[in-house]
This record gives structure tokens, C-alpha cells and sequence, in this order.
């Protein structure tokens, strides 16, 4: 067990030691990605010639006006559409392998949470499904409510918690399994300004601790540049890359990163992005 | 509290209604049977009388009024004497008698509950079915809406005919309605229940790779109580309807539709007076329980606060 990991560590591009320079390998690779929803009024095209590398620990946003496909690309990496061209791969699976080996947490626009069942209950809800033990559970639900900062809540029902708590209990709810990749759908849209800079704090701090690879979907500039390691900008009809950009910021980042000059030149770039791909017409 | 007030202006309201309505409604007959005990009355003919109006006869009767109030077969009893009926035939009947309330309100709600059972089992059996599969959905759906559309008061008796042939006779014919009459709520609720889960309900399951009997234990049935529970109060209510319309068109000689058409039959108003309040006073408690049962689960279970 103990040399398989040592060996394991050696190899390039796996692990912390990596040869520095050696790109480590895709967690998810897109390639061409297109798809094309039938619709009653004609084909829509929602996402055209879609080509991305997301490598492990990455912290990905993608961000562009409504209608450019960001959700439906991380529905596809979820395996929940399925692109009618290209090749989508997650850990070397395709979206709907890696859907069934539940190799992913996804947090949705809206918390979710189901009125019926407490938030320990909640969070316990994929354990249920995925057949951990009883102690398991309890011990899972209580580390991952730790983890988002929820902890003592466990026995409320969603409707006793504000907006901003249910959305932390739902990504509690994501993280449970334990899967290396959390897709995030726009989680904080719904949440005002001061909860959301608050929740953004805490989802960094949560990425640093948990080395996980984060795909987040964003309308928010000051959210993706604050976030993340690459800023994927997408334009609508037909949904497509217009820039990816490549953080230069530290990854340690407090709040008041946000008046650097470094911050608002990456800023300053991704809505060039945004404004090259969207006519307003 | 406060809603008390409401309820008993409104009960008022009807009270005061029905107690002016006696007057008029009684006039003649008490007019008749004043003379009869040798009072002077005007016009002196019953033929006379014929012509003149109820509230004319009453105001030129005025000794008269109050005797409309106490007639043994009004043609509408005053409350007080369905009240007083209903105390006579409740408590003030030994139960194991044939002129008890109680006795003939349990014979209704013997086949009032075995029917709902069946009809709310049905329901919910049809309800799951038509949800998870498209065939189901297509073919018992309008079968369900159009046995609705029959008149249940057409189809009793050849429901309590045909199964009286196949030598089926009591409870059972009589559940059978019920639950015709109570299935269909149940169906249409649960449907409308198991369906109401939205897109990102069912998604978040995908994303677990949960199959469809985890998706029905934890989503979909939780997800429809609180429409099973008003589907359960239509349905009671329903099933009660049914048992009554089971005993009308087979002189059973049990149950209140049994009181109801003696009542009708031997020129007894009292007695079908007294029967109609307690089918709905029995109605009333039974969607009471089930509306208590419907907070104190709805609160456990966190859906309702």
C-alpha cells in the first residue's frame, strides 16, 4: 500500500510531486463539444465547438450572459445532457460512466433541500442512496456540517435556516460522498451581496482544504475573478468560448483582493470577453 | 379562537333562516289541526285557507304561529325538534335498538371505512401506476375520469343487484360504492402529488445514480403527502355519500339511507331530518380526524411549521 503510493507519487504529472512544467492530466477534457437541442420551433444550437482541459485542484469558472450554454456544458459534464458531438471525458470516463461511479457533487441554483428531512437528514440523503453504513453516515454528515460551518444544525428543518445557510447545507450535501469534483450551478445567485462575499470566503477556504476540482457556473464577474484559477468566457447563439483566462492571483486571496490592480485588470479583461461576444441586438 | 366568531355568524345566520322559514312552511297544516282541536280560525274552510298565502294565513292566525313550531309532521321541523329527535334516537336509545341513530350510524360507517379503504388502496395502487408508467397513464386515466361522469345514483343498484346475484349481500355491495366514489380524489391527488417534485428534484437524484424505487421511497412519495391528505378528506366525505346511496335503492332496512327513506315513506320528517344531520355530522368528524391526522403528520414530518 505504502510503496504503490510512493510510486504513485513519482510518476510525472500525478500527485504534488510533479515534475514542475509537466501539465498534469484532464480531470475533464472537452473536445469539440457540440450540442443541439430539437425543439418545436426548429434546432437550438446551445453549444458550439466547445474545447476546454480542466486539471485536478482546478478552480474553474465559467461565466457569460444567459442563453450561452455555461449550465448546459456543466449538465453535460454531469452526464444529465448529452452533447450530440465531440468527445466530453470525466476521470477518463465519459460523463455518463463517471455519473454512475458518482465521481461528482453538483450544486444546483436553488438549495433544494427537501422540507421533509432535517439538514443531518438532507446531507445524509446521497449517503442513503449510495449504501454507506448507519455510522458512517452520522460520522460523514457531522464532519461535512463541520466543514461548511453548520454544525449544531443538524437537527433544524430547511424552512428554520435562511437562504444562505440551506445553500451552505446543500454543498454540505455535495461534498458527503467524497467525490474529487464539485459542478456548481450558479449556488450563490440567489443570496445577496454580503451572504454571497461571506460564502465565497468560505467556498475558498473549503477548496484549499479539501483539494477538490471545482467547475463554477457564474454571472457574477467579481465572483469568477475573485474564485478562481481559470475564467472560461462563454457567448450565447450559438453558446461557445469567447477567452480563458488564467489567474495570476495568489491562491491565498482575502476579500479586499477585490481593489488590487491585478484583480481589476483580470476583471478588465473578462468583460472585453463578455462585451466582444455578445451583440446587443 | 378568532375563528369562532365567523363560524357561529354564519351559524347564526342560518339558524335565524330556518327558524322565519317554519312559519310560513307550516302555516296551514297548523292552522288545520288548531281548528280540529276546536279553535276559531279564519278563512273557516280548508279550501278557503288553500287560497290564502302563508305569511297572509299566519297574520290573520296570529294565536296559531307558535304551534307551527310543534308539530308532530311538519313539513319543515323547527331545530329544536330535529335536535330533540336526534337526542331521542342517540342517547336516549339503547344502541342494540332498531330506532337508534348510533346503531344505524354504524352500519353506514362500517361500509363507509371498508370502502374508503378499498377506494384510497385503489387510488393510491392507480396513482403510482399512472406516474411511473406512460402505458398506464395513456389508458387508465380516462377510464378513471369517465367513471366519474356516471351517475352513482344509475349505477348502485346494479351494483347491489349484480353482486346480490353472484350472493354478495351486506357490507360489501355497499363498500364497493364507496370506494367507487372515493377512489377516483385519491387518484387524481397522488398523481398531481408524486408528479410535484420539480426538474431539479429529479436531477439532484441523477446526479446520485439512484434508481427509480429510491426516487419514489425518498422523493416522489414524501413529496406528494401533503396532496394525499386533501385527497383524503374529499374522499372520506365521498365514501360516507356512497355508503348512504348504497342502502336508497335496496330498501336495506339498516344505515341511514334506510332512515332517511322511512322517514320519507311513513310521513315521519323528523325522522329523515334527524338522519340527514347525523350523516353530516358524522361527515364532519370523520374530515375532522383526518384533518388532525393531516397537521400532526404534516408537522413531524417538518412540512408544515
Amino acid at each position: 500500500m505504502a510503496s504503490s503510493l510512493h510510486l504513485a507519487e513519482k510518476t510525472p504529472g500525478e500527485g504534488p510531486l510533479a515534475a514542475p512544467g509537466a501539465a498534469p492530466p484532464a480531470v475533464i477534457a472537452a473536445g469539440s463539444v457540440d450540442l443541439t437541442f430539437q425543439t418545436g420551433d426548429g434546432p437550438v444550437h446551445a453549444l458550439k465547438d466547445v474545447s476546454l482541459d480542466i486539471a485536478k485542484g482546478d478552480f474553474v469558472s465559467f461565466i457569460g450572459p444567459s442563453g450561452c450554454g455555461k449550465t448546459t456544458f456543466l449538465r453535460c459534464i454531469a452526464g444529465l445532457e448529452t452533447p450530440t458531438g465531440g468527445t466530453l471525458t470525466v476521470n477518463g470516463m465519459s460523463p455518463e460512466e463517471a455519473r454512475r461511479a458518482r465521481a461528482y457533487g453538483y450544486v444546483f441554483q436553488a438549495a433544494g433541500l427537501y422540507p421533509w428531512r432535517t439538514i443531518g437528514g438532507n446531507v445524509k440523503l446521497p449517503l442513503e442512496i449510495m449504501g454507506f453504513s448507519k455510522a458512517e453516515q452520522a460520522e460523514r454528515v457531522k464532519r461535512v456540517l463541520e466543514l461548511v460551518d453548520l454544525a449544531g444544525f443538524e437537527r433544524k428543518f430547511p424552512w428554520q435556516l435562511s437562504g444562505g445557510m440551506q445553500q451552505r447545507a446543500s454543498i454540505a450535501r455535495a461534498l458527503a460522498f467524497d467525490a474529487d469534483i464539485l459542478l456548481m450551478d450558479e449556488p450563490f445567485g440567489a443570496l445577496d451581496e454580503i451572504v454571497r462575499d461571506h460564502l465565497n470566503e468560505q467556498l475558498l477556504q473549503l477548496w484549499a482544504r479539501t483539494d477538490k476540482t471545482i467547475a463554477f457556473v457564474t454571472h457574477s464577474i467579481p465572483e469568477a475573478v475573485y474564485l478562481s484559477t481559470k475564467i472560461v468566457v462563454m457567448s450565447p447563439r450559438p453558446g461557445r468560448i469567447a477567452d480563458v483566462i488564467e489567474s495570476t492571483l495568489p491562491k491565498e486571496r482575502p476579500l479586499d483582493i477585490r481593489d488590487s490592480a491585478e484583480f481589476i485588470a483580470i476583471a478588465h479583461r473578462v468583460r472585453d470577453g463578455l462585451r466582444a461576444g455578445h451583440s446587443y441586438d | 379562537m378568532r375563528n369562532v366568531l365567523p363560524i357561529l355568524t354564519v351559524v347564526a345566520v342560518i339558524l335565524g333562516l330556518w327558524v322565519m322559514a317554519v312559519v310560513p312552511m307550516n302555516i296551514h297544516l297548523a292552522v288545520d289541526q288548531a281548528q280540529r282541536d276546536g279553535v276559531v280560525v279564519t278563512p273557516e274552510t280548508p279550501a278557503a285557507r288553500q287560497d290564502v298565502g302563508a305569511l297572509a294565513l299566519a297574520a290573520r292566525n296570529t294565536g296559531v304561529i307558535p304551534a307551527t313550531y310543534t308539530l308532530d309532521r311538519p313539513r319543515l321541523p323547527g331545530p329544536q325538534q330535529v335536535v330533540a329527535e336526534l337526542w331521542k334516537t342517540t342517547v336516549g336509545t339503547r344502541v342494540t335498538s332498531k330506532q337508534s341513530l348510533v346503531y344505524h350510524g354504524w352500519v353506514t360507517l362500517s361500509a363507509t371505512l371498508l370502502g374508503f379503504a378499498i377506494g384510497t388502496g385503489l387510488g393510491i395502487a392507480l396513482a403510482v401506476g399512472i406516474v411511473f408508467f406512460r402505458t398506464m397513464d395513456l389508458s387508465v386515466m380516462p377510464w378513471a375520469i369517465a367513471s366519474q361522469t356516471i351517475p352513482i345514483l344509475a349505477l348502485a343498484p346494479m351494483i347491489i343487484v349484480i353482486m346480490g346475484s353472484l350472493g354478495i349481500q351486506g357490507l360489501l355491495p355497499k363498500a364497493i360504492i364507496s370506494a367507487y366514489l372515493s377512489f377516483f380524489p385519491v387518484v387524481v391527488g397522488m398523481v398531481k402529488g408524486l408528479r410535484s417534485p420539480d426538474a431539479m428534484q429529479v436531477d439532484l437524484l441523477r446526479t446520485y445514480h439512484a434508481n427509480a424505487a429510491q426516487g419514489f421511497w425518498k422523493l416522489r412519495l414524501p413529496a406528494s403527502m401533503p396532496y394525499l391528505f386533501a385527497s383524503l378528506k374529499i374522499g372520506i366525505s365521498a365514501a360516507l355519500v356512497g355508503a348512504i346511496v348504497g342502502e336508497l335503492p335496496t330498501g336495506a332496512r339498516a344505515g341511514f339511507g334506510a332512515r332517511m327513506l322511512v322517514g320519507d315513506q311513513y310521513g315521519q320528517p323528523l325522522v329523515t331530518w334527524a338522519a340527514l344531520f347525523a350523516a353530516a355530522i358524522t361527515a364532519a368528524v370523520l374530515v375532522g380526524l383526518f384533518s388532525a391526522l393531516e397537521r400532526v403528520s404534516l408537522k413531524r414530518m417538518g412540512m408544515a411549521r
